[in-house]
């Protein structure tokens, strides 16, 4: 099956207005770069055209950031036109753009809409405006329901919500405030992130030296439980650690194919590529990534080849992020590695305690040993 | 051989021993100031680390003395620690004087006594050199006083110096010279020959450390070890410089290195006596024994892989340390290992330090043991030092332990609290003597199981470092014990299970469990840890599970960095032991083996 499945395309836009306090991805606020930006990635997708991901079409195309929406109307068309023209995009393809609420008048989705995108994931964080302003960002809680609002009206049906929780101030009342809001919208798909404090972000100094805390564990674990309890009771299926469904047909296509080792490419500064236990990655730097293509060089900055060990920790860890968690027989085969047996011992202790379950050829993680990912991959 | 001199340099721990032959090496230039490294005879990094002196080592002074002739001073190094004192032994019968060094400030200690009255016991020349008189706590006259009263010796025969300063080198020279006796014996006799030390070398087998009595040995000879009547033909002989330095023969009243195509350290006794083959001497040098290890334990690879690494990394070891023995054993918790016998706890941390450091190994190390000595109801005597060997308790008619002589000297001040000390590890019989004013020897019959948990450590700390203590093995005496297991998640760990006191028990196995506790991470289920006598529970504590730890996203660019943390909490995990689904860390091993109260 994996065989047969189409690869994914992304494409990192890394320009913001301003860097919102928590954000570790990459992107500067120097808007003044764009037009050279999209000239550069025209060519980047030039390169690529001659020498593709081997036989591969692309089922999903992504547009992240940074701020995709920071984009004018015609440089998102020029960029769907050249990715039309350099690759073999199927009909049926999921292509999922990132909006920020704020600005995004009507027409721009129409357009958007025109130019094929046909889901859109908001970056609503919350509907708190107390909490916009902690995280930085430039929106409020209003701007968030008249996009997507506006996106309805639009006619994007496959609407995705990107909500935090567990931040300072924050308690479960209030986050589940934000997120009953948010189910008024009926949503396709929610995507619900414990604040993660990354070094280097300005969230981080505000922390330390406010002497903030971020939940602890079994408060984290009553945000997590409370979520997945909340959205399955409203009909969303919680696929992956911080994504919820409603219904398997709108999970994201694109984002799963990084969970299954599915070859995706990644376009733009920063971006990650994966294809046949090789993955490998572009310049975070712009001006570096427009210098080098412009110059004809390519702006892949590192690759590692993945070794058979290193790629059975992958499907591992990765797997068990799932719901779907892991079929057996299929690792087995890829990885060589007959979980089962292996693992016997541990693995019992793990369905003991009612954190992993085994049956019809998958193991897969019960909702506690979601909670726990991190640790059962290490079993 | 008029102008050959063997010293040794004797004193307690840390009273400037290594400095002062540091000092002499320099004096005499046998070493230019280049490639001088401070405390050259300590060539082993763990010693030159903890400042001790693990296995002797000699080196030959070439020294021009103010009478215009040029002498050999052979310094002959020993080890400082009552672990090695058999060493120390044979090193000062290969001697005819010794530098007996005494801290300015310190003043007589333990071990200046004890080294005293064992080279008495070899009729050595003894020179007192107060030490460390730049110190602004020396208090000489103090010491004089101590020279006299306490160890019996002239006190007028000191000399005054400061290692570290360089004081008072060429004087000490100069006492050499002029005060230890040369070397008695003749070249003509038949060769006898006394090895002191043993060393491997990768290129030449074993180099065999060696003081010539009688006689004289050459390459070619076919000699003998009178121990095990073992021949080999020598190769090669010569004189320790800071390097080898390749003579023609040692002759009587020299000290030198023989090489003879010995293959391993432990085919060569300490203490043994080489002779020739055809012209053998008529009896050994006197004072040979064969040192039995009397702390046990066993040794396990921390990844089941590294079972052949270690079996290599022992074998080495062991070319170089023949005090040190071992054997297979196996765990059912932590599979194939070794079972090995140290001299003391001492011994057991350098050969564990040494496993780490020089062979790269992780290891884990079971609980230590002494030998104990079952009686079963039949009548037939079993000697236990690993209780995996526990017989059946049914069967036992009567237990005994070894017993030990505890000696110690501390200022009056710490007496309480040493009393309390050796009472609570089940001291008997105690004897005190004051030896001066303020000062005390006191000693107590105590069962060594007690004494090579953290006896020494406590000691230590109970004395603020200004007590001393040595010991001597005494006899079995009956005991009451039982076999007290730790249990992991239900799962009983064998290299934690220890032989004990019935009234000791409960307290240790409570001390485990609260070590274990602390040391194992949490895992993602709750874990008891019990220590049981049999089936009875008698401690218990229990590891909370942690249960969020998962990071929110992971996306294209998150996966290699993800990856790659995992993979280094993997390779932590392999330095971690699987017992059924519990990984417990080497620290956890290590906490309760050196448990019992801080």
């Amino acid at each position: 099956m994996i065989k047969n499945e189409q690869a994914g395309l992304y494409i990192h836009i890394p320009f913001c207005l301003s860097k919102c306090a928590y954000c570790s991805f990459y992107s500067i606020a120097a808007p003044n770069l764009i037009p050279e930006f999209i000239k550069a990635l025209l060519r980047e997708m030039a390169f690529w055209k001659s020498s593709s991901l081997p036989g591969q079409g692309f089922d999903t195309i992504y547009l992240g950031g940074g701020t995709p929406s920071l984009l004018l109307g015609g440089q998102i068309q020029e960029i769907m036109n050249a990715v039309n023209s350099a690759f073999v995009i199927d009909r049926q393809a999921e292509v999922t753009m990132e909006l920020n609420p704020g600005n995004v008048s009507p027409e721009y989705l129409r357009n958007l809409r025109a130019w094929g995108v046909n889901r859109l994931n908001i970056g609503v964080q919350s509907f708190d405006d107390g909490i916009l302003k902690f995280l930085g960002r430039r929106h409020s809680a209003r701007e968030a329901v008249c996009a997507i609002d506006a996106a309805r009206a639009a006619g994007f049906y496959n609407i995705g919500l990107d909500l935090i929780y567990g931040i300072s101030g924050q308690d479960i009342r209030l986050w589940t405030e934000t997120l009953e809001r948010a189910l008024s919208f009926v949503p396709e798909h929610l995507s619900c992130y414990q604040l993660s404090v990354e070094a280097q972000t300005p969230l981080f100094g505000r922390y330390r030296s406010e002497g903030l805390s971020l939940p602890a564990e079994s408060e984290a674990l009553d945000f997590f439980f409370a979520t997945s309890h909340r959205l399955a009771e409203a009909g969303y299926r919680h696929y992956e650690v911080s994504n919820f469904a409603r219904g398997n047909s709108f999970r994201s296509r694109h984002n799963m194919k990084y969970w299954r080792h599915i070859p995706y490419l990644g376009l733009g500064p920063s971006a990650h590529s994966f294809c046949a236990g090789r993955r490998w990655w572009n310049t975070a730097d712009v001006a570096a990534y427009i210098q080098n293509l412009f110059e004809g060089k390519t702006p892949v900055r590192q690759s590692e080849e993945l070794s058979a060990e290193q790629l059975a920790l992958e499907a591992l860890f990765l797997g068990l992020r799932t719901q779907d968690g892991i079929d057996l027989e299929q690792y087995q085969a890829l990885y060589g590695v007959d979980l089962l047996t292996a693992k016997k011992q541990t693995l019992g202790q793990l369905v003991e305690n009612g954190l992993v379950e085994i049956r019809d050829g998958r193991l897969s993680p019960t909702l506690s040993g979601l909670a726990v990912a991190d640790s059962l991959a290490l079993i | 051989m008029e102008n050959i001199r063997n010293f040794s340099i004797i004193a307690h721990i840390d009273h400037g021993k290594s400095t002062l032959a540091d000092r002499l090496i320099q004096f005499t230039g046998v070493c230019n100031e280049r490639n001088f490294q401070d405390q050259l005879l300590d060539n082993m990094d763990i010693e030159r680390e903890r400042g001790i002196t693990i296995k002797s080592n000699a080196i030959s002074l070439p020294y021009r003395a103010q009478n215009g002739q040029t002498y050999t001073l052979n310094l002959i190094d020993t080890p400082g620690h009552v672990d090695f004192s058999y060493e120390v032994s044979r090193s000062l019968a290969s001697c005819e004087g010794v530098l007996l060094l005494i801290d300015a400030a310190q003043g007589v200690q333990a071990q200046t006594l004890a080294n005293l009255y064992l080279a008495m016991e070899h009729n050595l020349e003894v020179i007192p050199i107060i030490n460390k008189i730049d110190l602004p706590s020396a208090d000489i006259d103090r010491v004089l006083e101590e020279i006299d009263s306490e160890l019996g010796l002239d006190p007028d025969t000191h000399i005054k110096a400061s290692a570290k300063e360089g004081t008072g080198i060429e004087e000490i020279l100069e006492a050499i010279v002029l005060r230890i006796p040369p070397p008695t014996g003749s070249g003509d006799n038949p060769l006898a020959a006394l090895i002191f030390d043993a060393k491997y070398d990768a290129y030449r087998g074993t180099v065999i450390h060696s003081r010539v009595f009688e006689g004289a040995v050459k390459a070619g000879d076919i000699i003998r070890f009178m121990y095990n009547n073992s021949t080999y033909k020598v190769e090669e002989v010569g004189h320790f410089l800071l390097q080898r330095a390749k003579r023609e023969k040692l002759s009587a009243g020299e000290v030198g290195y023989i090489i003879a195509g010995v293959k391993t350290v432990s085919d060569v006794r300490t203490g043994d006596t080489i002779t020739h083959q055809d012209r053998p001497c008529l009896q050994p040098l006197p004072g040979f024994k064969e040192v039995k290890p009397v702390v046990f334990a066993s040794i396990y690879p921390i990844a089941s892989d590294d079972y052949q690494d270690l079996a290599d990394s022992l074998e080495k070891y062991k070319l170089n340390d023949a005090s040190f023995i071992y054997e297979k054993d196996s765990s059912a918790a932590l599979g194939q290992g070794f079972r090995c016998g140290f001299l003391g706890l001492l011994h057991l941390d350098i050969v564990q330090e040494r496993l780490e450091r020089e062979y790269d190994l992780s290891i884990i190390l079971s609980v230590p043991s002494v030998r104990y000595r079952f009686t079963l109801k039949d009548g037939s005597v079993l000697y236990v030092d690993n209780p995996t060997h526990y017989p059946d308790p049914a069967e036992i008619a009567k237990g005994e332990e070894p017993y030990i002589r505890a000696s110690m000297m501390l200022p009056e001040r710490y007496l309480g609290s040493v009393m309390k000390l050796c009472m609570e590890k089940r001291g008997v019989n105690s004897n005190m003597n004051y030896t001066g004013p303020g000062r005390v020897e006191l000693s107590y019959e105590m069962p060594l199981a007690e004494v090579i948990f953290d006896f020494y450590d406590r000691f230590k700390s109970v004395t603020q470092g200004y007590g001393s203590f040595d010991y001597d093995v005494l006899d079995y005496r009956e005991s009451s014990l039982v076999l007290m297991d730790i249990l992991v998640n239900g799962e009983k760990v064998d290299a934690l299970s220890q032989i004990v006191h019935r009234e000791r028990a409960r307290a240790r196995a409570l001390n485990a469990c609260d070590r274990l506790k602390d040391e194992i991470p949490r895992q993602m289920y709750k874990i008891a840890i019990q220590g049981a006598i049999g089936s009875e529970i008698i401690a218990r504590s229990t590891i909370s599970a942690f249960r969020k730890d998962v990071t929110a996203k992971c996306y294209g660019g998150d996966i290699t960095r993800k990856r790659k943390l995992l993979e280094k909490q993997k390779e932590g995990k392999k330095r971690m032991k699987m017992i059924g689904s519990v990984s417990i860390p080497q620290s956890a091993f290590l906490a309760v083996l050196k448990s019992d109260n801080d």
